[in-house]
């Protein structure tokens, strides 16, 4: 199948495919991560590979790139057969990768970075200036301008990217595999990336983009193959199919992709955060001057780059780490650095919290999902209140009512919380927070590494509690989920509120800029407050 | 593919007795390198920890000392706490029987101070646990650290004391006077001659009862109380305990505090039911061989009462070893105990990938047709 599309595109070109991959198998365990998988590679075009996750792309690349060995089938690269055993190997054949998180050591220089591994013989200074005259000539023929000097510490997560790319070709890649690229950039970056992969590709350069995002899939790529569980269900022209095709094979059933957002009326104030500023020990300042309210019956999406202050904003909401100055309200009760509130005082509040992180703190993976369903509430009234026994049955039980309630598969109690997919072990999560019937609801990235069936029901169910009055604080670094859930949306960057946003007024390119930093100071946002 | 998708009989039975066969056919080698018979050897070694005349007594007597340091391991694993100090909480148990007992056992009769005695033991153990556990929480030293420290200066203490201050007068040894007459736990075979069996005389006391209490005590914690469930949270991910409002530093402490007292509850079999006085070094090694009952238990108290039989009979049998092979030597002995410590205990998961490729290969067949 992977042939008829690609040479019906190809026409009678007849260079050799810049890789051909041909029946890979990988087993772990009794887990079969890939199944006969093929694909051809095209030189000198994009290709996406979209799935789920544990679809198997990232097991595909790993082989690719010499992490693993398949168990069998044949890989060629430019028409050549090899055997990739290490990254080394796949250096050698021409390879380039960037990681989704980088690979960089942060107080390198730039050209430190680029050579380390390529040192160029002992001497150190001469190895240096030899790389910097040969990236001298790639930077402009690329159009990858980033200065040599700087630290990569102090670069933007973008140019970083950048140095990663820089790094590959520098190697003498002339194939290069992007793994989820654009999680950590803002939407301007993710377009200046597209930019330079477009640059790139009109050099010949053949690049693989592995990605869950449909949308980037849309924008940039030339072919596209999805996979699902272990195995590529089809290659396809890109310019030849849709997003909802596309997800729809991904899954292997119709989805909704955007369960459609209605306007909700918010009513009182529910929580008030007000100067809410947080200086680490290590003295970092990572929440300052934060100001907001959320409401009865409305989303207030907080949306920014990963990693600029929204985590810790919901762990001080949640009472997990402590204020240093401002005040957070709730009800009567005024949260502030001298008093403080635990989790257990905030969950008494009425506020209930699906964390960010459900493999670290939302689920405990090694305990039963009858175990997992109940941390945080093993003292909740349904358990038996003070008494200090925990009785399995009564757990059991109640774990299967909100299994059934929020269709998790298999709805087995008993079975260990690591051995369901992430949109189950979401659903269990959401299930154990949202039964708590709470006044406000704190979610971090409800979505992240959730299968897109599982997406359409966790959207589903925040508004469905909105609609009962409930008022959500939303954390998400996938914008289009901000956008399609938010009835107002505060920007995050460096700790700080960028604005906050009335969902109607807005758009995605306004909040972009808001989320690389600039405050778009426009009357409208005044107004959101 | 780890343990955890290994079926339970796999992981608590298979891979044990693997690493015990494993274990002892090293031993017959070497057993037969220095022109011994094996066979005969292990026969002896069963003849001598079950059949001779008193030695089941004294096999289970071994086994009550490896309860209580494997359990007090196994409680302190399951908040992932690496409690290397048995040893040390042991010692200062018994410290706690032997002042509670010199002090009072002119004063009080005799079954007040035995009953004043078995809280004591705990409670000396339990403080001897607590303090690096509180260290660990609430000054992040490392707990695997502070509680090998902790065993030196247990041990330091014990000779200070027993060297100085609570050595019987007129005495050249490091021990204590003799506790009052009836300032003991009842002896089992006592027990039962009382009851009309024929019984041969051997230590085991009521200390074994109270180990196998204990072994379900733990179970009960552990598996059927929030606090238990918190505790095996802790271990698990530190983060969602504290999400789910718990102290996780409280948690440490507290685990450390039940994980000392069970150590320390040891010295009943040795000083409440042998001795009748506190002597130097009477831990003996058994808060160490703890840590590969744990491990060969698989950290629940039945693999633990399992374990610690083994561990018993090898004592006892090993003893008989010596006694009737003129080359096979106490060193010899304590080499085997040494093998079946390396294999159950550092080796524990030697066997577990072969072990997993076979199932999951014998598996798929059936799996996905």
């Amino acid at each position: 199948m992977a042939d008829k599309t690609i040479s019906k595109a190809r026409g009678d070109d007849s260079s050799p495919l810049a890789i051909s991959l041909e029946n890979i198998n990988k087993t772990f365990g009794s887990v079969q991560a890939n199944k006969d998988v093929c694909l051809s590679v095209v030189p000198g075009t994009i290709h996406g590979i979209v799935g789920e996750n544990g679809a198997g792309k990232s097991t595909l690349v790993s082989i690719l790139y010499g992490f693993y060995s398949a168990d069998s089938g044949t890989v060629a690269i430019s028409g050549e057969p090899v055997r990739l055993r290490s990254s080394a190997d796949a250096i050698a054949a021409g390879i380039g990768m960037v990681h989704q998180h980088f690979m960089l050591v942060p107080n390198f220089t730039v050209l430190e970075n680029i050579i380390l591994g390529h040192e160029g013989g002992s001497d150190l200074k001469a190895g240096a200036r030899q790389a910097e005259a040969s990236l001298k000539s790639i930077t402009e023929r690329y159009g990858l301008s980033v200065d040599l000097q700087a630290a990569v510490q102090d670069l933007p997560v973008g140019l970083q990217q950048r140095v990663e790319i820089l790094k590959a070709l520098y190697r003498g890649a002339r194939i290069l595999i992007l793994d989820e690229p654009t999680g950590v950039l803002t939407p301007q970056e993710t377009e200046q990336l597209f930019d330079i992969l477009g640059t790139l590709k009109a050099q010949g350069v053949t690049i693989l983009l592995i990605t869950h995002k449909l949308k980037e899939i849309m924008a940039v790529t030339d072919f596209v193959s999805v996979m699902r569980s272990g195995e590529m269900v089809d290659h396809l022209q890109t310019a030849q199919t849709n997003p909802q095709q596309l997800a729809q094979m991904m899954v292997g059933r119709p989805v909704l992709l955007d369960v459609g957002y209605q306007a909700a009326q918010a009513g009182q104030a529910m929580l008030n955060a007000e100067h809410l500023t947080v200086t680490e020990t290590s003295g970092v300042t990572s929440l300052s001057d934060i100001s907001f309210s959320v409401h009865q019956g409305e989303i207030l999406g907080i949306a920014g780059v990963s990693g600029n202050g929204q985590s810790e904003l919901l762990e001080v909401l949640a009472g997990i780490r402590k204020i240093t100055s401002g005040t957070v309200q709730i009800g009567d009760r005024k949260i502030t650095a001298e008093q403080p509130a635990s989790p257990s005082e905030v969950k008494r509040l009425g506020l209930a919290h699906v964390p960010e992180d459900r493999h670290a703190m939302g689920l405990i993976l090694p305990f039963t999902a009858a175990e997992s369903a109940v941390l945080g509430y093993e003292y909740a009234d349904l358990m038996g209140g003070r008494s200090p026994i925990l009785s399995p049955a009564v757990m059991a039980a109640h774990c299967k009512t909100l299994m059934s309630s929020y269709d998790v598969r298999p709805a087995e109690p008993s079975l260990k919380s690591n051995l369901f997919s992430g949109g189950n072990q979401q659903k269990i999560v959401l299930a154990r927070e949202l039964s708590s019937q709470p006044d406000i609801l704190l979610v971090g990235q409800p979505t992240r590494g959730v299968d897109i069936g599982a997406i359409e029901f966790i959207h589903k169910q925040l508004f469905a509690m909105r609609d009962k009055g409930c008022a959500v604080i939303l954390v998400s670094v996938e914008l289009d989920e901000i956008m399609s859930l938010s009835d107002r949306v505060m920007v995050m960057n460096e700790g700080k509120s960028m604005g906050i946003v009335r969902k109607a007024d807005t758009d995605i390119q306004e909040i972009g800029l808001m989320m690389a930093g600039v405050t778009a100071a426009s009357p409208r946002q005044q107004k959101a407050r | 593919m780890n343990a955890s998708s290994l079926p339970r009989w796999i992981d608590i039975g298979l891979l044990p007795v693997l690493n015990l066969i494993a274990a002892l056919t090293v031993a017959g080698v070497i057993i037969a390198i220095i022109g011994e018979n094996p066979f005969v050897a292990m026969g002896v070694m069963i003849k001598g920890a079950f059949v001779y005349d008193g030695a089941l007594g004294y096999t289970l007597f071994y086994t009550t000392n490896f309860i209580f340091t494997g359990l007090a391991v196994a409680v302190a694993f399951h908040a992932m706490l690496f409690n290397i100090g048995g040893e040390g909480q042991a010692m200062i148990g018994g410290l706690g029987v032997g002042l509670v007992v010199l002090f009072l056992d002119s004063v009080l009769p005799p079954l007040l101070v035995v009953m004043l005695a078995v809280p004591a033991a705990a409670a000396f153990g339990a403080v001897w646990g607590v303090i690096p556990g509180w260290l660990q929480a609430r000054r992040g030293s490392h707990i695997v650290i502070t509680t090998i420290m902790f065993n030196f200066i247990a041990s330091s203490i014990m000779v200070w004391l027993l060297a100085g201050m609570l050595m019987a007068p007129g005495q050249m040894s490091p021990e204590t006077r003799s506790f009052a007459d009836g300032i003991n736990l009842p002896l089992v075979y006592e027990v039962l001659q009382m009851a009309g069996f024929s019984v041969s005389r051997s230590p085991l006391n009521l200390s074994f009862v109270i180990a196998l209490l204990a072994c379900f005590g733990v179970w009960y914690l552990i598996w059927r109380t929030k606090l238990g469930y918190i505790i095996r949270a802790t271990g698990h991910s530190e983060r969602a305990t504290i999400y789910a409002g718990h102290d996780p530093a409280k948690i440490i402490m507290l685990v450390m505090a039940i994980s000392g007292a069970l150590a320390g509850m040891m010295s009943l079999n040795e000083i409440l039911g042998v001795q009748q006085r506190v002597i130097l070094n009477f831990t003996s090694g058994y808060g160490f061989t703890g840590i590969a009952v744990a491990l060969m238990g698989r950290n629940h108290p039945i693999g633990i009462v399992l374990a610690s039989l083994l561990f018993g009979a090898l004592y006892q049998g090993g003893a008989e070893l010596d006694f009737e092979f003129q080359t096979i030597t106490r060193e010899m002995v304590l080499m085997i105990q040494g093998l079946i410590i390396l294999f159950s205990g550092a080796l524990a998961y030697l066997f577990m990938p072969a072990v997993v490729r076979i199932y999951s290969s014998l598996r798929k067949p059936t799996g996905s047709g």
